[in-house]
């Protein structure tokens, strides 16, 4: 198995705009690697910085020190990213747009001939549902046609590496089914797929290994049994690994 | 060159499915007709008047088309956050400004001929001669000055966040150039050193928009302008879109779009 995403002694601070706050750490040197065909879950609680890992990883935040790398390319060249699917927690696109100009823009951002664009958009729009929608602008979606469009343009590539920021977050049990069975035909595929999630259940049934972040350091990395080890479950697991304690009762 | 063109494309779309440059070209186009319909004074030369009225209702149009499309470009990518997925492609913070560029310029370039259009028929419809000539070196002038509007506010759209305080401060620029850029010189002369100086580098650093002011070339029905002056000015023009261009890119070569 081949090494896709590496990152090395990742950090990141940020500067406050608030003189007296000085800078915050986002990332504390991150070292992370994830094989060829892996779904891999990226876990931690809110702030932990997962969303920057990825924001460092598509090459939208420089690193402060170390190094990331897409397929042994440094991520900030643009060539990195030829092969990635990226999918934000947010899913916002172009409201005068309908589906499937959307689809084909990125298409000619890929350099997909027409011939390939015009039948990748056919499927990825049969893939996740939007067919009859398919000319309709997306101000007039809703929030799970727009999250369908959304993995829909991270799939238009066919990509080897798929980064997906919360991609269930704010849908309903059909959403995220879907989404789970997207993810899952692509293991079959042999795709990676690096995802973050609060869905600590759904992490659970379909990831090979799990990483678990807090306060920007790497607290736990390793196949999902090994991180639940003798806990019920990945969720008991977790609320130990990020320090959570119940208060006692009065 | 391909993700340029990518980029350009969606502008475009953009320009044509909103209703701002629909607005401004029916009111033109009424306010014209409105004007053509009556005759004061049974004066012959009436026509020029409605010329000069249409071409600066045509200047003043295809400014706020240049300046509000191109402010909001940027800003409105960070907001709405479609600025991730996009450069989260194999696309480069050059080639997404450049795309953005071409898309303005040729948004801009495609609502003046529209205009010119209208122009032209208003002016046929009155004098029964089309002056070609001078329609043509005034429309391409007036582009190529939009062109410089364009640069000058997509550098101004990374530094500004907000779409409004850019698009204030570009007008308010652009004005100060078209109106009182040209007589810099003359006031420096009046002042004492080192004021004269300053007033004199500003004169020869700022872009001269009004060179582009073709107006009283078509309204006048005068001979054209000799094409070597033509092409030496759309040489200036190109040289500072090439540095408002240089600036934008190195702005937003480093800057964080999370």
């Amino acid at each position: 198995m081949s090494i896709i995403l590496k990152t090395e002694k990742l950090r990141v601070e940020y500067r406050s705009r608030e003189i007296r706050q000085g800078t915050k750490v986002a990332l504390h040197g991150l070292d992370l690697e994830v094989g060829t065909g892996e779904v891999f879950g990226f876990l931690g609680p809110n702030g932990a910085g997962k969303t920057t890992t990825m924001n460092v990883l598509l090459g939208f935040v420089p690193p402060t020190s170390g190094s990331a790398y897409l397929f042994g390319i440094d991520v900030r060249q643009p060539i990195a990213r030829q092969r990635i699917g990226y999918l934000p927690e947010l899913t916002y696109y172009y409201k005068f747009l309908n589906a499937e100009e959307l689809l084909r823009f990125y298409a000619k951002i890929f350099g997909l001939p027409r011939a390939v664009a015009d039948r990748r958009i056919a499927e990825l729009l049969k893939l996740v549902e939007l067919e009859s929608a398919a000319r309709r602008p997306i101000k007039s979606y809703s929030k799970g046609m727009q999250q369908r469009v959304g993995l829909a343009q991270a799939l238009i590539n066919d990509p080897d590496l798929l980064v997906l920021d919360e991609p269930t977050s704010g849908l309903d049990p059909l959403g995220r089914m879907k989404v789970r069975e997207i993810i899952q035909r692509l293991k079959n595929e042999g795709k990676t797929v690096f995802f973050s999630s609060h869905e600590l259940g759904e992490v659970e049934s379909v990831c090979d290994r799990v990483a678990i972040i807090h306060q920007g350091q790497l607290k736990a990395i390793g196949r999902v049994a090994e991180i639940t080890g003798t806990h019920a479950n990945l969720e008991k697991a977790f609320l130990e690994i990020v320090g959570y304690q119940k208060e006692p009762a009065s | 060159m391909r993700n340029t063109i990518a980029v350009a494309g969606i502008v475009i779309k953009e320009l044509y499915r909103r209703k701002d440059f629909y607005v401004l070209f029916i009111v033109t186009i009424l306010i014209c007709l409105v004007m053509a319909s009556i005759n004061i004074y049974n004066d012959a030369n009436v026509v020029r008047y409605i010329k000069e009225v249409c071409l600066d209702l045509i200047w003043v149009c295809t400014l706020v088309v240049a300046v509000t499309t191109t402010a909001r470009q940027i800003p409105a990518e960070r907001e709405n956050r479609t600025l991730l997925p996009l450069l989260a492609k194999p696309l480069t913070r050059v080639e997404l400004i450049l795309g953005k560029f071409l898309g303005c310029w040729l948004a801009c370039g495609l609502a003046l001929l529209c205009f010119y259009l209208f122009f032209g028929a208003l002016a046929a419809s009155r004098e029964h001669h089309w002056f070609l000539t001078n329609y043509l070196q005034a429309g391409v002038m007036q582009w190529f000055m939009l062109g410089m509007v364009v640069a000058l506010s997509l550098l101004g759209s990374l530094v500004f966040a907000a779409p409004s305080s850019n698009a204030t401060i570009c007008f308010v620029i652009i004005g100060g150039i078209l109106f009182v850029g040209r007589h810099l010189d003359q006031e420096a002369l009046q002042l004492a050193e080192p004021l004269r100086g300053l007033v004199l580098c500003l004169y020869f650093v700022l872009p001269h928009l009004e060179f582009y002011d073709l107006r009283d070339l078509v309204v006048q029905n005068w001979p054209p302008v000799a094409w070597e002056y033509i092409g030496l000015a759309l040489l200036y023009a190109v040289f500072y879109q090439f540095i408002f261009l240089i600036g934008a890119c190195l702005v937003f070569r480093r800057k964080a779009v999370n």
